[in-house]
């Protein structure tokens, strides 16, 4: 293996398509009314196609060890980076205007 | 590259082989790419957090969006990323024509793509929803953005005009690097053996194109639109 891998034309022509018809799904079902499921399917389908793009447009698929290491080290560092900040954010009752966390102490009743 | 060493071309000389020197460019663009997730995913923190407290206000922000041009900016992006791993292939198999033609395509794709950005900021003057300089939305836009607070829904554009317009710096930062990489491969820079600058260039290429595969969905979708 002197020379990097070189990937497949159709490879990189299905890569492409499935990611033409994953946008137009995600699109569309915007347009259909889930609730809360909306926003988890939005994420699902943008997830994939970052596995798709990382795996095969970027080679990931195809590249060393230490590479996937270092690139899940990245997203495993931000999702430490949200996962601390909505802890921090949730449990202090912050804004005043949304429900406050239930072991929060509640401000005093205001008498008019 | 120095051809004081004898060994393959294109190997620089502190390399063992030509697969010890791939491996080393590609992992120090990755390590970049990783400061490039925390930079760009402190906004989506942000963004997140500010959604969660002004839920009404975001939703509505992004129902004002052009889901049209949106959406078709994804495919536009998406088919610039098709083309820019096409180059890449190209230079591998030592292509030069192949590898300037697609590289071209991949800087007017990238073009196209800038185009309907700047349209839609173009949009966002009119309806006068560009916060901090001029937000005071009027008529359709106003009954949309009113529910939830204007000052919400100013939140919501500042968000969206840092992220695109920080996603668009990356685009043109990219432009640039791609009409180097034109003059480069036209004068005979790379082969089979040395195409480094290709594979780096396109990698940082296929990383901003993540950037806007979540932010579509985070501007534009996640509103709902029924």
């Amino acid at each position: 293996m002197s020379s990097p891998h070189v990937v497949p034309l159709r490879t990189y022509l299905l890569v492409f398509g499935a990611l033409l018809v994953l946008t137009a799904l995600t699109t569309g079902v915007a347009f259909i009314n889930l609730g809360p499921l909306n926003t988890v399917a939005a994420m699902a389908i943008a997830f994939t196609k970052m596995l798709l793009v990382l795996f095969f447009f970027m080679h990931l698929k195809y590249s060393a060890r230490l590479m996937r290491v270092v690139v899940l080290a990245g997203f495993f560092w931000f999702a430490l980076l949200l996962a601390l900040v909505f802890a921090d954010y949730s449990t202090r009752g912050f804004p005043a205007s949304s429900s406050p966390a239930p072991w929060s102490v509640a401000a005093p009743p205001t008498h008019p | 590259m120095s051809d004081v060493h004898a060994g393959p071309a294109g190997l620089a000389h502190q390399f063992e082989d030509l697969e010890q020197q791939h491996e080393t460019d590609t992992l120090g663009i990755w390590v970049f790419l990783v400061t490039e997730i925390m930079f760009f995913g402190g906004l989506f923190t942000a963004y997140a957090i500010y959604r969660w407290f002004y839920l009404p206000s975001f939703e509505a922000g992004s129902r004002i969006l052009n889901i049209t041009l949106g959406a078709t900016n994804t495919a536009v992006l998406i088919g610039s990323s098709l083309t820019m791993a096409l180059s890449v292939r190209s230079a591998q198999l030592g292509k030069r024509k192949a590898l300037i033609v697609f590289l071209i395509l991949t800087m007017i794709l990238g073009g196209v793509f800038l185009g309907i950005k700047g349209v839609e900021y173009h949009d966002k003057f009119v309806e006068h929803i560009v916060p901090g300089i001029d937000f005071a939305p009027q008529g359709e836009v106003l009954q949309h953005l009113a529910p939830g607070g204007l000052n919400h829904a100013q939140m919501y554009f500042f968000f969206y005009f840092a992220m695109t317009g920080l996603h668009a710096l990356h685009m043109i930062v990219g432009m640039g690097l791609l009409l180097v990489l034109v003059l480069r491969a036209r004068r005979g820079d790379f082969s089979p053996h040395y195409f480094a600058p290709v594979e780096v260039t396109g990698l940082y290429w296929h990383f901003v194109d993540i950037v806007w595969i979540f932010l579509f969905p985070l501007l534009y979708l996640i509103g709902g639109r029924y």
